[in-house]
């Protein structure tokens, strides 16, 4: 299936992929895209689990397994993530990180 | 160039343009829309690697689901067609800088280290072995991260639906304030 493609193609593909991330997490100030941008980070570590897995260790299964409880970790994280959002607007009515500065209300 | 390879570019093409497009689009429903296609086309890469079962995950839960929920709270807490002011020209400098350093150092990294490919025979991950290694609870099984995995997803649900619910002492009180 991957005949042809070396397994640095995946690295460099996720390495980038991970750093546009960090990008975005530092340039948005919108809650909503930071979040975005942590999805794209945790997408591109996903990838790397899954190729090495493949590539170095194709007679066992951690990589894919790490990769099921990633994404399940980050749907957790996103449900909790829009409600924190969600509430967040209620009380300032802005999803904007700067305006949203104190911890109490 | 094979076929593999040339789905390979194509599949790269596609996440690195969208995924820059996700986090420089001035229009935040846009953003969500690319961060779509840039799940899907991982998704596409897990397929072409032969992991079909976390191919089909991804696309349900991510591209299904986390996209959507990200779409509905933008459209519960922002206009259609808000657009964001542009970054400020040092910030962005600055951040590139940083990232592209970090990126740099990285790949050079990646392509300085010589990975020893496995010769073993590429085990067959089909759903019954899947199903079987994460209930089985001695060596190479996955019961005990199944079972916290799950547990995790239900107090991540009930904090969502406390966190989100309307009404509560702080939010009668914030309502006090306004009459």
């Amino acid at each position: 299936m991957n005949a042809g493609i070396p397994l640095y193609f995946f690295l460099i593909l996720a390495a980038t992929m991970f750093f546009v991330g960090i990008y975005g997490f530092l340039t948005r100030r919108n809650l909503i895209t930071i979040l975005m941008s942590v999805e794209l980070i945790l997408n591109s570590v996903n990838i790397n689990f899954l190729a090495f897995n493949r590539y170095l260790f194709p007679h066992k299964l951690e990589g894919m397994f790490f990769g099921l409880f990633i994404i399940a970790v980050a749907a957790a994280e996103a449900a909790v993530a829009i409600a924190i959002i969600i509430n967040i607007y209620r009380r300032f009515t802005t999803i904007n990180v700067e305006d949203a500065n104190e911890m109490k209300y | 160039m094979t076929a593999n390879q040339i789905m390979f570019i194509l599949f790269s093409v596609v996440i690195i343009v969208f995924s820059i497009l996700t986090v420089t689009s001035s229009r935040i429903l846009r953003a969500a829309v690319y961060l779509l296609f840039v799940l899907v086309a991982t998704s596409g890469l897990y397929f072409m690697l032969n992991y079909q079962f976390l191919a089909a995950v991804q696309l349900t839960l991510y591209a299904g689901g986390i996209v959507v929920l990200i779409i509905f709270s933008i459209l519960l807490t922002s206009h259609i067609n808000q657009k964001f002011e542009p970054v400020g020209w040092k910030k962005s400098l600055f951040s590139a800088l940083a990232v592209a350093s970090g990126a740099i150092v990285t790949i050079v990294t990646i392509l300085d280290y010589s990975f020893a490919a496995s010769r073993s025979a590429a085990a067959e991950v089909n759903m019954n072995l899947i199903g079987k290694k994460l209930l089985w609870v001695k060596d190479d099984g996955y019961a005990l991260p199944f079972e916290v995995i799950s547990i995790l997803l239900i107090a991540a649900m009930v904090a969502a639906i406390v966190i989100a619910k309307k009404g509560g002492p702080s939010g009668s009180g914030s309502k006090t304030i306004k009459q």
